[in-house]
């Protein structure tokens, strides 16, 4: 019951974001990643929204254009996964106002900090959106 | 806003994102990284603020995809820093550039430590972040106190404690000794109090994976769970903020339910009812609604609870509710839930017995096959694996065929695979599964592995009924115009071997079956070649008188290949020219493959290696891992055809997916041992081995005549692990015999010989007389039949454990499993026949103590060769007792009978259950049991001297719950266990031991329960167990030395004599 990875690309299949809770060589990343962009973005909408792949099942959702794409192991509830990506995103745009790839882009560290904040060695760790976003807004306020 | 003061890091992310090409971009990144690395490597004393803008570029760039193999030390160093933003920094990057291996991670253990014990929260929760991320077995060894220490303070905020859990987590599966089972479950119960639910989030984590490795330790956790789900599901003091679109935290109710799971039975009656009644309301009161989110999230809970169902031991209505909701699920439009409708009701397939009601939906689920969606596709082939059976087969199998042709070529390779394995489990009858596999190399050869072929290879030559039919289907699809080469290989082999059979058919002379085969020749690659060249000496040589033309067109064809490149092929056509040249003598030579020893099917082994990989075993595998933790063949109950050798077939339908499940036919373990690895066929001729050719499939040890040199030790030990190991040794020493015979029969029959030393069958004396008892007086010393291994020492194992071997000798096995519930239990016997001829007269008969009822099963008479029986009694306890049940067990082995009596390990312990009792209690109860009858002391002398661990972990086993920490003195032993019986029905037995730590061959034992009967009989019983019986009888000669045939007997009054 494990999240091994949490990805976020664009329409274009480009990385936005990406955490690993497991370690893969930068070739391996690579590679995993292409993969799945490629199985995922080709999916209709009507299709469900999991995807086997080798020993992984990706669990990914479509916001305008973007993608997340969390990866997971073969126990995990995948319901809940999925409504946790529109946790991550709702956390996103209680802080950002209405979130788009720029925003991530441009604030990368912020992205790490609350994906920081919600998982933590593969487990979701906290889903309150405002115990998120705590630490961030504390240190806006000090800079 | 940029990057808070970090211009230079928006201006090149804007670079990159401006770049219209990857060429672009890479050079834009390699220049960045080149100014990095000049900044690093001049400017030591870099800012802390400027160091970080670098790191966040690097990240980025590794994020892109490109490898940064520099700068490490920089990002580690920022662990350092003082202030906060840098500190961070450093922490979260070094978590996503440097694994848990890197060198550079032992220099800020320190640096960690401290922080993590310091008093500055924010630096205490960037720590165990990290940590929690990519910690080792280094940290793991020097944080792992300190990490317990935040978890369980009181004085801790949430914001840290539910870090540390998570932390806790990761340095425990590094290495798991850092949570001491005992003390942790008392810890855990207590950190389930919690009312934070970030904590209680994070602590749920946790619990699973401690759950998973040792789920008897952590018991006490059960009601606080059920507590924290009653909660959640009722939506008491939930802050708003935990609850997504008005359902309070799925994701808490989720873990809290996965933690359940690992409990099948939940024995307080309250705490059990209330569960229920909480995943009753979950089950009937989960509408589908508009929101998709709060339909999803409500979803999520429902999906877990329908698994936690499946695995507690539900009522049936409440199975059938579970099976009804999944039956709606997989027909709802809805892509996610029908998904998850087939996945959940696969899993359903391996727990509880559905199968029927499973059934009653599969034209849904094959309707789900054609989906657009190969996601849904994936699962809904994955349901009819798990649920075919031999009453749906063929439809099943048919729908898989039939979807092979349009399937995408990434699911091909497992299509073909397991309808290669149902057509082989459950096959109606053989010619329909030759024909499938034949269709099936037809259509998608490419996706037929050679596991495949050399398996439909195998039956053609163990069914002789077969062996025409096959020859002539092979033949009809070599006329077709395009066969793949798998097909060739397999008709290349299979006519050389059986055309002859076909002879009498119109356009199968040998000589058109030549130009068949050969027609496919110059096409097909070496390998390939090497398999029809064998074919072509077969035909040549089994056809008298031999046609000159096709004399002819063979040895020019071995003429031509005498020189090929390959020296597989080479060898083989100088061999064949040899043996064409000295004619008819040598036809022997090419006689009929001899039959192969069954073994279980290399595809069961592939399949189950699709299985994915997660942090810890799931419920599910490890109930299956329970369930079939012994690997026994289970013959065919309804024997199709009885002239048919039973085919494999897995114990319960679904089980194929699960190593330990997969029937094993009986010699296979031992064939896999010999010839390294799984049989790979293609042994390249040998000069020896030609003698059998063609000698594809063939292994050392199914050419005798060839290699008598492989024969192992005529006495392998048992291996305890692998039951099945050895059971090929008999053949094996029959391999080797000083003489080989010389009739073409001789390979066939070298495994029908059961005695070896003594050929033929028993002495005339032995005409039919019942009594194997009488018999075994008058036997000669060459048939008796002597057990491989040790009864006794199998029966002591079965005594703890459920499942087991219980005797075995050359021609049977028998395997134990058995099942214990409160008073009654069931037993079954696996009667596995090892040899490959019938066991007759074999008598199964139970003389049950007067303590026990016993309902047997019809045995059947006869065991086929090679298959094996299952014998299922139910036992009831009736009061307790430390007599022991008697099996006699007999059977005819042709002429030769062989009987035994073997005790059956139904002892008292079985009916024992360990409870769990708290301080208070035990010593109220102990109270009120005064003295005899129902509280008996004895002081036992000459007991086993072992450490009190040891002894704790003794009674554990044998059911006798050892509840620690109850009696203050450590040299003493407390225990609880409940017992069942029908006279008694549940009775609470109270144990205490007290040792001498000065002489440990002493000790008091006091056991205390209100049946008296129970009190004695249990204080005899433990008395039993304790002392040591070699002291008692130093000499104990258990078996006479004259053993008679029968001289694994050993009958009830001389086991009691041992042991007492």
């Amino acid at each position: 019951m494990t999240i091994r990875f949490v990805l976020l690309v664009n329409k274009q299949g480009q990385t936005r974001l990406a955490q690993y809770y497991e370690y893969l060589t930068i070739e391996e990343r690579r590679a995993l990643e292409g993969e799945i962009v490629r199985k995922c973005l080709a999916r209709p909408d009507n299709q469900c929204s999991f995807v086997e792949h080798r020993n992984y099942k990706i669990i990914y959702r479509r916001y305008a254009s973007l993608f997340f794409l969390v990866g997971v192991d073969g126990e995990e509830n995948e319901l809940a996964i999925l409504e946790f990506i529109h946790c991550v995103v709702e956390t996103m745009d209680r802080y950002f106002g209405n979130v788009c790839e720029l925003d991530i882009m441009f604030h990368l560290e912020k992205a790490h900090f609350m994906l920081e904040e919600m998982v933590m060695n593969g487990c979701i760790v906290e889903t309150n959106k405002q115990n998120i976003l705590n630490p961030i807004q504390l240190m806006d306020k000090t800079t | 806003m940029a990057l808070s003061g970090m211009r230079g890091l928006s201006t090149f992310i804007s670079d990159v994102r401006n770049c219209q090409n990857k060429e672009a971009e890479r050079s834009r990144v390699d220049k960045e990284l080149a100014n990095i690395r000049t900044k690093f490597k001049n400017e030591k004393g870099l800012a802390l603020h400027e160091k970080k803008k670098y790191v966040w570029k690097m990240l980025y760039i590794y994020m892109l995809g490109y490898d940064v193999d520099f700068g490490h030390m920089e990002t580690v160093s920022l662990i350092s820093a003082p202030k906060y933003p840098e500190k961070q920094v450093g922490y979260i990057v070094t978590s996503c550039l440097l694994n848990e291996n890197h060198d550079f991670l032992r220099l800020v253990i320190n640096t960690v430590r401290n922080d993590i014990i310091g008093n500055n929260e924010t630096f205490q929760c960037l720590a165990l972040t990290m940590v929690g991320n990519i910690g080792g077995r280094d940290f793991s060894e020097s944080l792992a106190p300190d990490v317990q220490k935040l978890l369980l303070s009181n004085s801790c905020r949430p914001v840290v404690r539910k870090k540390a859990a998570l932390c806790l987590l990761r340095l425990y599966r590094k290495n798991p000794d850092v949570v001491n089972v005992d003390g942790w479950s008392e810890r855990m119960v207590h950190l389930l109090d919690e009312k934070d639910i970030g904590v209680l989030t994070a602590v749920m984590s946790l619990l699973v994976s401690l759950v998973a490795n040792t789920p008897d330790a952590y018991w006490n956790c059960v009601p606080k769970c059920v507590r924290i789900l009653e909660r959640l599901t009722r939506g008491q003091e939930i802050p708003q903020e935990y609850t997504y679109y008005g359902i309070p935290s799925p994701w808490l109710q989720v873990k809290t339910m996965r933690v359940l799971q690992y409990f099948p039975t939940i024995e307080d009656p309250n705490i059990r009812k209330s569960l229920f009644e909480i995943l009753q309301r979950i089950l009937m009161g989960t509408d589908v609604v508009k929101n998709v989110n709060k339909n999803n999230a409500s979803h999520a809970v429902l999906f877990e609870a329908l698994a936690l169902v499946m695995h507690l031991d539900a009522e049936k209505e409440m199975l059938s509710q579970c099976v009804a909701l999944l039956g709606k699920f997989i027909a709802v439009r809805e892509p996610n839930i029908r998904y998850l409708g087939l996945e959940n009701m696969t899993r359903m397939l391996l727990v509880v017995d559905v199968q029927d009601t499973i059934k009653k939906h599969q034209a849904q689920i094959i309707t789900s096959l054609k989906d657009p969606d190969i996601s849904i596709r994936r699962r809904s082939l994955d349901l009819l694996y798990g649920m075919c059976d031999v009453s749906n087969a063929r439809e099943i199998v048919e729908e898989l065929l039939q979807y092979l042709t349009t399937a995408d070529f990434g699911i091909r390779e497992e299509l073909a695979l397991k309808a290669a394995i149902l057509s082989e489990s459950f096959a109606p009858d053989l010619k329909w599964y030759v024909d499938v596999i034949l269709q099936l190399i037809e259509k998608a050869g490419d996706f037929v592995s050679d596991d495949i072929w050399y398996r439909v290879v195998q039956f053609v030559t163990n069914n002789e009924d077969l062996q025409a039919y096959a020859a002539a289907t092979v033949l009809a699809y070599l006329d077709k115009p395009a066969v793949h080469e798998t097909m060739v290989k397999v008709a290349g082999y299979l006519l050389g071997e059986y055309s002859h059979l076909l002879a009498r058919q119109p356009g199968c002379t040998p000589k058109d079956i030549f130009y068949v085969i050969y027609d496919k020749f110059p096409i097909v690659t070496i390998g390939t070649k090497a398999i029809l060249l064998s074919a072509f000496a077969k035909i040549l040589l089994h056809s008298q008188p031999q046609d000159p033309e096709l004399r002819e067109r063979v040895i020019d064809v071995f003429k031509r290949y005498e020189c090929s490149v390959d020296a597989d092929v080479q060898q083989r056509c100088v061999e064949y020219l040899m043996l064409c040249e000295k004619g008819p003598d040598m036809v022997d030579i090419m006689a009929e493959m001899p039959k192969f020893p069954e073994r279980q099917s290399a595809l069961l082994k592939r399949a189950e290696n699709t299985e994915g990989d997660a942090a810890e075993a799931s419920a599910t595998k490890l109930r299956l891992q329970q369930q079939n933790s012994m690997a026994l063949v289970v013959a065919e109950p309804q024997t199709n055809g009885a002239a048919h050798p039973p085919i494999l077939k897995p114990s319960v339908a679904p089980v194929q997916t699960e190593q330990l499940a997969l029937p094993e036919p009986p010699s296979s373990a031992h064939q896999r041992a010999l010839s390294n690895g799984n049989a790979h066929p293609e042994v390249p001729v040998t000069a020896a081995a030609a003698v059998a050719a063609p000698s594809l499939l063939e292994e050392p040890i199914t050419a005798p005549a060839s290699m008598p040199a492989t024969a192992p030790a005529p006495t392998p030990a048992p291996s305890a692990v692998d039951l099945l190991g050895d059971l090929l040794a008999p053949l094996a020493i029959e391999a080797a015999p000083g003489t080989m015979p010389s009739d073409n029969n001789a390979i066939l029959d070298f495994g029908l010989d059961p005695s070896g030393l003594a050929p033929g069958p028993a002495p005339a004396q032995v005409s039919g007389p019942a009594d194997p008892l009488t018999l075994a007086l008058y036997d000669g010393p060459d048939t008796k039949v002597q057990p491989i291994g040790n009864i006794e020492d199998w029966y002591k194992a079965l005594m703890i454990k459920d499942s087991g071997i219980l005797y075995e000798d050359p021609y049977v096995q028998i395997g134990v499993k058995a099942d214990w519930r409160g008073i009654q239990g069931r037993l079954v016997l696996f009667i596995g026949n090892k040899h490959t001829g019938s066991l007759s007269n074999v008598k199964v008969v139970v003389l049950p103590p007067s303590h026990l009822r016993f309902q047997s099963p019809p045995v059947p008479d006869t065991i086929p060769p090679r298959a094996q029986v299952q014998c299922p009694f139910d036992i009831f306890c009736l009061q307790a007792s430390r007599e022991t049940a008697v099996l006699e067990f007999a059977y005819n082995n042709g002429n030769i009978p062989v009987g035994v009596n073997l005790k059956l390990p139904v002892l008292m312990n079985k009916f024992l259950q360990a409870v769990p009792v708290t301080a208070n209690d035990f010593v109220g109860r102990w109270r009120a049991l005064t003295g005899p009858p129902t509280k008996l002391q004895e002081v036992v002398r000459n007991v086993r001297p072992i450490p009190l661990a040891e002894m704790a972990a003794l009674f554990n086993s044998l059911h006798i719950g050892v509840a620690p920490g109850l009696d203050p003195n450590v040299n003493n032993i407390v225990c609880a266990s409940t017992f069942y019986s029908e006279s008694a029905q549940a009775t609470l037995c109270l144990i205490r031991v007290e040792t001498d730590p000065s002489d440990r061959t002493q000790l008091r034992l006091t056991v205390g329960s209100p049946d008296p009967t129970t009190t004695y009989e249990l204080k005899e019983y433990i008395k039993e167990q304790l002392i040591d019986v070699r002291t008692l009888t130093p000499v104990p000669p258990v078996v006479p030395a004259p053993t008679p045939a029968i001289s694994g007997l050993t009958g009830p009054a001389a086991v009691l004599a041992g042991l007492i």
